[in-house]
């Protein structure tokens, strides 16, 4: 049986890179990297859809790799490189991910939109000419209720267009 | 034309503020407890010693200023249940607490005692007296639709083909939870979050609170999506909120964890449909006798509704002198079942679509050619009495539609592929569908809804509604009509979100009836704003409306140029809402979708190889969007099919979560062909027609008539899981 005064609460320090920023963070050592982003940094541009693990809208990249926000604790995270939705676009403006999900339509709610594009910018880093059977594999832990997934589809391959350096000879 | 989403870039940077990005100062959690049973007597509620209760507050029945009902069409349902509950997970107690694990663990820490009744949960089964909870037979809603003399062609009818179809529930899985934030603003209760209908929920507060509509504020948040869950639901989760907020004194913020939000709120009703045709010997169909039945759960709430677009729905779009279509929403000791896309449509479509090839396999006719003979044409009469005249040629679009599926070559190779291949068996099926759209019969003329136009100073103009952006792309599409009416760049319309403290209630977002109603209210508004900037040369566009409006503030300095529009029954639409006869919609979408399927019977999973998705719903506004809604609708349609499942235990959600209720993933899907035919309607803005709902009642037919012609079955019941496909073909053998 618990007592609540029998626990007391102590914020941890810990020191890591958001949006290429390095920041120290203080939160209760038991929060996740998801609720660490949202209520201790303000950073509300990462959503939580069932905080289980199960509908891939928290991701987020962590070195580089996306990983489900709600399933890392905020003390794992110590020195590592995360980057949310907040920090996709550059000095030059949107991100080409956030310009072709913008006018393909791929982005209806927006609710799961920031789970979307950071798992297709890191697939777009190591592969920027996915066939679609690849993006499908890809693209699965984040789910969708909005558009059928097809028109994320074509964003990420449209994206891709710019991002090899295609765009202007087109 | 395809305007980028005005809420694009926001939506796109994380700048969008759903109602859990909000923080408000001096905030507390709510959270609620519910009923442990589906039916009882509340004898008492015990709070654990364990915990110190003096932090937090605690909100129930007693503690409604007003009238105990969450306000709908009927006021059945309690907001608190006060000495019975009717359902598992029904709220009887409200608690908040500043601090989340706190709150947590106080809702941990109490147990509603309750004297157990005898629950029903079988809406098929005759209730036994002491199961009756509603009137006299537990009958929330009735209906009849009746033409010709249905009785005396079955009397001599050669040919009587009969067929029970049955639908599964539905959960909506936004991907964002309910939630709402209440807090006091000097007299006035401001509640804000995620919802469809912001007037809905003023209706439902101005009843529980007994207070004039003035001292209440409701604002739309962003949505995290809707698709019907977020139409009458809302008010719960904001009468709770706000009797929190007014208790503590502070804000208040609930916001359900996915668990709680699929257990609890509402889902699409379960549907029992009987058939029974008299057809000729060429496959005219003579006589129709359709025995609809709904599970409507706990309470009325929106099944008389939802009912009632199912029975005009029922007979499809076939011509037929002579029809009864009977239809019943009955109680269930379920949570209330609810809106979700098609609305009763997806249901009765399913049935008659279905039952069509089942009546062509019977005469051996193929299913496209029994649909040719009895496709409604223009100037035939529904069930209703209601005319065809939207002048679309519906046996030209099945057939574009079968030529753009390749239907007859597939045949061919399909019927030599299955003789062949050990374990895979193709097939293709195909659905002919309509869907009303706006409010049914004479609902948008209750409704009345109002929009405001403003002309500003700096020469652009305003737009004022309570129609929310859920993700189909409302703020753009009213910007659209308006920008296209005055020739003025879109993006210079400013759109206002909706608070019930600064626009008019131009009605619900549902229906399929934003871009088309309130659209049309739009461009007349922005039509009689051109009007009054008239000098005598005509009704200034383009440049010279906003020089117009920018000299019409420089002469008459400080004025508000506003602009109302009301919705106007079109002259010659009657509707008799006893007898269910005359035009129940104004006008209809039209389509024809068409599935191929690949059946493997080692894993009995049902592959969906192509869809083509072929429609008529006037001329379509922005592409983009439109495909949206189509490709949206399809996958959320083929996901009610296959795979979603509605697992009942005690009459709720079992499986409510995501890890075993399966929604498509991006791998689920085949592409969706989305085509197109634009024939312009008087209906609403520029010609345009209805198009969110239409896209979910096709999948499930089309899908479903390919299984049974890739296996030679006739199977009659959805969702076709795998394990209820192998449980199909092991009882066949």
């Amino acid at each position: 049986m618990t007592t609540p005064q029998a626990t007391v609460r102590r914020k941890v320090q810990r020191t890591f890179t958001v949006n290429g920023d390095v920041e120290e963070v203080s939160f209760l050592p038991h929060k996740t990297l998801l609720e660490v982003l949202r209520e201790d940094m303000h950073l509300t541009g990462t959503k939580h859809g069932c905080e289980l693990g199960e509908c891939g809208t928290c991701t987020v990249l962590m070195n580089g790799e996306p990983v489900l926000s709600c399933l890392v604790l905020g003390l794992a995270c110590e020195g590592a490189d995360i980057e949310t939705v907040e920090g996709m676009a550059g000095p030059d403006g949107p991100h080409p991910l956030q310009k072709t999900f913008a006018s393909i339509g791929a982005a209806q709610c927006g609710y799961c939109t920031p789970g979307f594009l950071l798992t297709a910018k890191a697939l777009v880093e190591w592969n920027s000419n996915p066939d679609r059977e690849t993006l499908k594999e890809e693209l699965s832990g984040v789910l969708c209720r909005c558009t059928g997934y097809l028109q994320i589809f074509q964003a990420v391959e449209e994206a891709c267009v710019e991002i090899r350096g295609e765009g202007e000879t087109k | 034309m395809s305007l980028d989403r005005v809420d694009g870039l926001d939506k796109l940077s994380g700048k969008s503020a759903f109602v859990d990005d909000l923080t408000v100062p001096g905030c507390l959690f709510g959270g609620t407890i519910r009923s442990p049973v589906a039916r009882g007597r509340i004898r008492k509620i015990h709070f654990s010693t364990a915990v110190d209760w003096s932090d937090f507050v605690i909100v129930d029945h007693r503690d409604i200023p007003g009238s105990n009902e969450v306000a709908l069409i009927e006021s059945d349902q309690p907001a608190l249940a006060s000495t019975n509950v009717r359902h598992l997970h029904e709220p009887v107690l409200l608690l908040a607490h500043s601090k989340l694990h706190r709150l947590r663990e106080g809702l941990r820490s109490i147990r509603v005692e309750i004297e157990a009744a005898p629950p029903l949960f079988d809406v098929e089964a005759q209730p036994t007296k002491e199961m009756l909870q509603h009137g006299s037979d537990n009958v929330f809603k009735r209906i009849d639709i009746r033409k010709g003399d249905p009785a005396s062609v079955f009397a001599k009818a050669s040919r009587v083909i009969e067929g029970t179809y049955r639908t599964g529930s539905q959960e909506h899985v936004y991907l964002e939870t309910q939630g709402m934030i209440a807090h006091q603003e000097g007299e006035t209760l401001v509640v804000r979050g995620s919802m469809q209908c912001p007037y809905y929920i003023l209706d439902a507060l101005t009843i529980a609170f007994d207070r004039p509509k003035e001292r209440f504020r409701v604002i739309q948040c962003p949505l995290g999506g809707g698709f019907g869950g977020k139409e009458e639901y809302p008010s719960v989760v904001a009468i709770h909120a706000a009797l929190l907020a007014e208790k503590a004194g502070r804000p208040v913020k609930i916001i359900y964890d996915r668990q709680e939000d699929m257990a609890v709120t509402t889902k699409r009703h379960p549907s029992r449909v009987r058939h029974r045709t008299a057809v000729d010997d060429d496959g005219i169909i003579l006589a129709m006798e359709i025995d609809i039945l709904f599970d409507g759960g706990a309470y009325v709430t929106l099944s008389p509704v939802v009912l009632s677009r199912g029975t005009l729905h029922a007979t499809g779009p076939y011509r037929c002198d002579h029809v009864h279509v009977h239809g019943e929403a009955k109680l269930t000791n379920s949570p209330p079942y609810g809106a979700f896309r098609g609305f009763g449509a997806p249901q009765t479509l399913f049935a008659i679509e279905r039952h069509m090839d089942v009546i062509a396999r019977d005469l051996g006719l193929d299913p496209g050619e029994l649909r040719r003979r009895n496709l409604l044409c223009q100037g035939d009469t529904l069930a209703t009495g209601q005319k065809v005249q939207d002048g679309v040629d519906l046996t030209a679009l099945l057939a574009r539609g079968e030529e753009l599926a390749g239907v007859s070559l597939a045949t061919q190779e399909y019927a030599a592929f299955n003789r062949s291949h050990p374990y895979l068996r193709r097939g293709v099926g195909r659905a002919t569908f309509y869907h009303g759209a706006g409010f049914t019969g004479s609902g948008e003329t209750h409704l009345a809804s109002e929009v405001w136009v403003e002309g500003l100073a700096d020469g652009r103009v305003r737009l004022l509604t309570a129609q929310t952006d859920m993700g189909q792309g409302t703020m753009t599409i009213l910007a659209q009509i308006a920008g296209e009416t005055l020739s003025v760049d879109p993006r210079s319309i400013e759109v206002v979100t909706p608070d019930t403290s600064l626009v008019p209630n131009s009605g619900p977002t549902v229906a399929s009836r934003t871009a088309m109603v309130v659209g049309k209210l739009i461009e007349d508004g922005c039509r009689e704003l051109q009007r009054i900037l008239d000098s005598g040369s005509g009704p200034p566009s383009g440049k010279d409306f906003q020089n117009a409006l920018e000299l019409h503030h420089r002469e008459n300095p400080g004025d508000l140029l506003r602009v109302s529009r009301s919705y106007q029954t079109p002259p010659g639409q009657n509707w008799d809402e006893v007898s269910y006869q005359g035009d129940a919609y104004a006008c209809y979408s039209w389509a024809a979708h068409l599935a191929h399927v690949e059946v493997d019977l080692r894993t009995f999973q049902v592959r969906v190889t192509d869809y083509v998705a072929l429609q008529e719903v006037g001329r379509v506004l922005n592409e983009v969007l439109a495909r949206g809604q189509i490709q949206g609708g399809v996958a959320q349609g083929l996901g009610w099919t296959l795979l979603e499942e509605v697992i009942l235990e005690n009459g709720a959600m079992k499986n409510h979560q995501m890890m075993n209720y399966i929604i498509p993933g991006s791998g689920d899907l085949s592409p969706i062909r989305v085509f197109f035919e634009e024939i312009p309607s008087p209906s609403g803005p520029g010609g345009a027609k209805g198009i969110g709902e239409l896209p979910l009642d096709g999948p499930a037919p089309a899908i479903i008539n390919a299984v049974c012609h890739a296996l030679s079955a006739s199977i009659r019941e959805i969702p076709l899981t795998p394990e209820v496909l192998m449980e199909f073909l092991g009882g066949k053998e």
